[in-house]
């Protein structure tokens, strides 16, 4: 029996992801070329690259808080709150899923549902981007834009490097990220349904 | 029994919370500034004591260290035959506290100035005296060729001192012979070092009355020549004047002395943050490759002080960065592939 179409990402949700996307992509790019700048070839020129990703850093800021406040107050933030019980059970059976079922043809485990709509691997690995990598990032990042700030000495090293670090682990970990979420958003109805959800808010179920 | 629920929203207000506590409260002395300099080239001979006896030139140098240690001194007037209180000129005092420090500490300040001075008042004609260069004595010198003054006085002769100053920019513009200490090649602290040597150049081209000795030009004001450097308090805290207005001719030189038209100065930023190795001063080359033998990876990976954007690439980083990437890459390739098979 085919299930009826979910609506899962409201207006304000599919704003936030698009833009934030959209930066996340200004960022790599922009991040690495900076980081990998060479004097013979360079991806984009080294202080357009500092001027725009700061600025993208700023409004991505400005973007999270709407999910975060967003998520505080709409039904979308019970999305991100992880049951402790079973936890282990329930990513093992995902991954399970996605190493050896998705390849015999079996059903996903964890059927999307308005009141779940990301699955145990989804919801977990969410949740470490937006809630821990994603601030990180943009922590590092402002403490980066005014370095006066930033204490000289911490934990005996240099306050900037360890921050700097941060920022660039944190800022690779998020890009790893990205890769693999864009490939498994390939996995649903067809290779293109989960693309097509995500810019008219309707789920089409497998 | 309730399900337990993890509610992340927690997890970023403690990670705000915790940078806002960390930041508040700085580790470690307040940072160095150009104002603090001062307290590392030259320290209050009021607050510092220095065991005199391993010197044994100092009962010798007290004589002039009396009156040319203070800022006041005490003579006998004999035509008026009374004690007089006279002021001595700044620029001829000599702190005994730095000079016991320096590298020309064991010396006896008759080595280089004539006997004559034992007298007082002293003779108007001594101020005529010849006053030796570091060639003058170290020139030729083996226990002094790791320090490589040959080199030295060739980048010098080149660099924009010497072209327009002629013989009247000496050594001595830069380095007092009294209090010079050596710093790029003993100190660990490199925002030290960054704040010495740079002071030895605001000495001239932030102090109006020193610069006008050797120039007419009008008074530089160097915030306003800098204004395109972004965050330029963090950059003039952090770079030596020397990596943009030096040219680098010889990696074994920590300090670069052929100093360049301002013209020809660097204010490319990629110049810097890139990995060009010549532009990069040896300075943080040396510091990075002293903390990772001495401390091991880990600890050379974070400690040092210095971060260029660009250039502070950690090659065991990026080489785990890249496997990782290539990894991802790799498995979502592998398992799209398995995909289509399957299919």
């Amino acid at each position: 029996m085919a299930q009826e179409r979910l609506y899962l990402y409201p207006i304000w949700l599919r704003f936030w992801h698009f833009v934030n996307a959209l930066l996340c992509l200004i960022l790599i790019v922009t991040g690495v070329s900076m980081q990998f700048s060479a004097p013979a070839i360079a991806l984009v020129k080294f202080d357009t690259a500092v001027a725009i990703h700061n600025i993208a850093g700023i409004i991505l800021t400005i973007n999270y808080l709407i999910f975060f406040i967003g998520n505080l107050f709409a039904f979308n933030g019970s999305q991100y709150q992880i049951k402790f019980k079973g936890l282990m059970k329930r990513l093992m059976t995902q991954a399970t899923y996605y190493t050896f079922g998705i390849f015999k043809g079996e059903s996903p485990p964890f059927p999307i549902t308005r009141e779940n709509k990301f699955n145990p691997l989804q919801r977990f690995s969410y949740v470490f981007i937006m809630y821990l990598f994603v601030p990180v990032v943009f922590i590092t990042g402002w403490a980066l834009l005014y370095p006066q700030t930033i204490p000289t000495t911490i934990l005996r090293t240099s306050g900037l490097h360890l921050t700097d670090l941060f920022h660039i682990i944190s800022g690779f970990i998020i890009s790893l990220f990205m890769l693999i979420h864009i490939y498994f958003c390939t996995i649903g109805a067809s290779p293109g349904a989960n693309f097509k959800s995500i810019m008219n808010g309707y789920h089409e179920p497998h | 029994m309730r399900d337990i629920y993890i509610r992340p929203s927690w997890l970023v207000i403690v990670l705000i919370l915790l940078t806002i506590i960390i930041f508040a409260f700085d580790y470690s002395a307040e940072p160095l500034r150009y104002e603090d300099s001062r307290q590392i080239s030259q320290s209050s001979p009021e607050e510092q004591t220095t065991d005199l006896s391993q010197f044994p030139n100092s009962d010798e140098n007290h004589k002039c260290f009396q009156c040319h240690g203070q800022s006041m001194y005490t003579y006998e007037n004999t035509e008026q035959g009374r004690m007089v209180n006279q002021k001595m000129y700044s620029e001829l005092i000599i702190s005994p506290n730095e000079f016991y420090i320096s590298n020309h500490r064991s010396f006896k300040c008759t080595d280089c100035h004539s006997e004559e001075y034992e007298n007082f008042p002293h003779e108007g004609v001594l101020r005529m005296e010849y006053k030796y260069n570091c060639l003058d004595c170290h020139e030729g010198d083996e226990s002094y060729a790791q320090y490589h003054f040959e080199e030295i006085d060739a980048e010098f002769q080149e660099s924009v001192h010497s072209e327009k100053h002629s013989e009247d920019f000496t050594c001595w513009m830069c380095h007092d012979p009294h209090t010079y200490k050596i710093n790029a090649r003993t100190n660990e602290n490199i925002r030290e070092t960054i704040i010495y040597d740079n002071t030895i150049c605001l000495d001239c081209h932030s102090d109006f009355r020193r610069f006008q000795l050797l120039t007419d030009r009008e008074r530089p004001n160097l915030i306003k020549s800098h204004d395109w450097l972004p965050n330029q308090e963090l950059h003039i805290a952090s770079v030596r004047c020397i990596e943009c207005h030096a040219e680098k001719v010889s990696d074994s030189l920590l300090i670069a002395h052929k100093v360049l038209p301002k013209s020809m100065a660097v204010r490319n930023c990629k110049e810097c943050h890139s990995t060009r190795p010549e532009l990069l001063a040896s300075l943080y080359k040396y510091e990075a490759q002293e903390v990772r033998t001495q401390d091991g990876f880990f600890r050379g990976i974070t400690t040092s002080d210095s971060v260029v954007i660009g250039a502070s690439r950690n090659q065991t980083l990026n080489i785990i960065s890249l496997i990782v990437f290539i990894g991802v890459i790799g498995g979502i390739a592998f398992h799209s592939i398995l995909r289509i098979l399957k299919k």
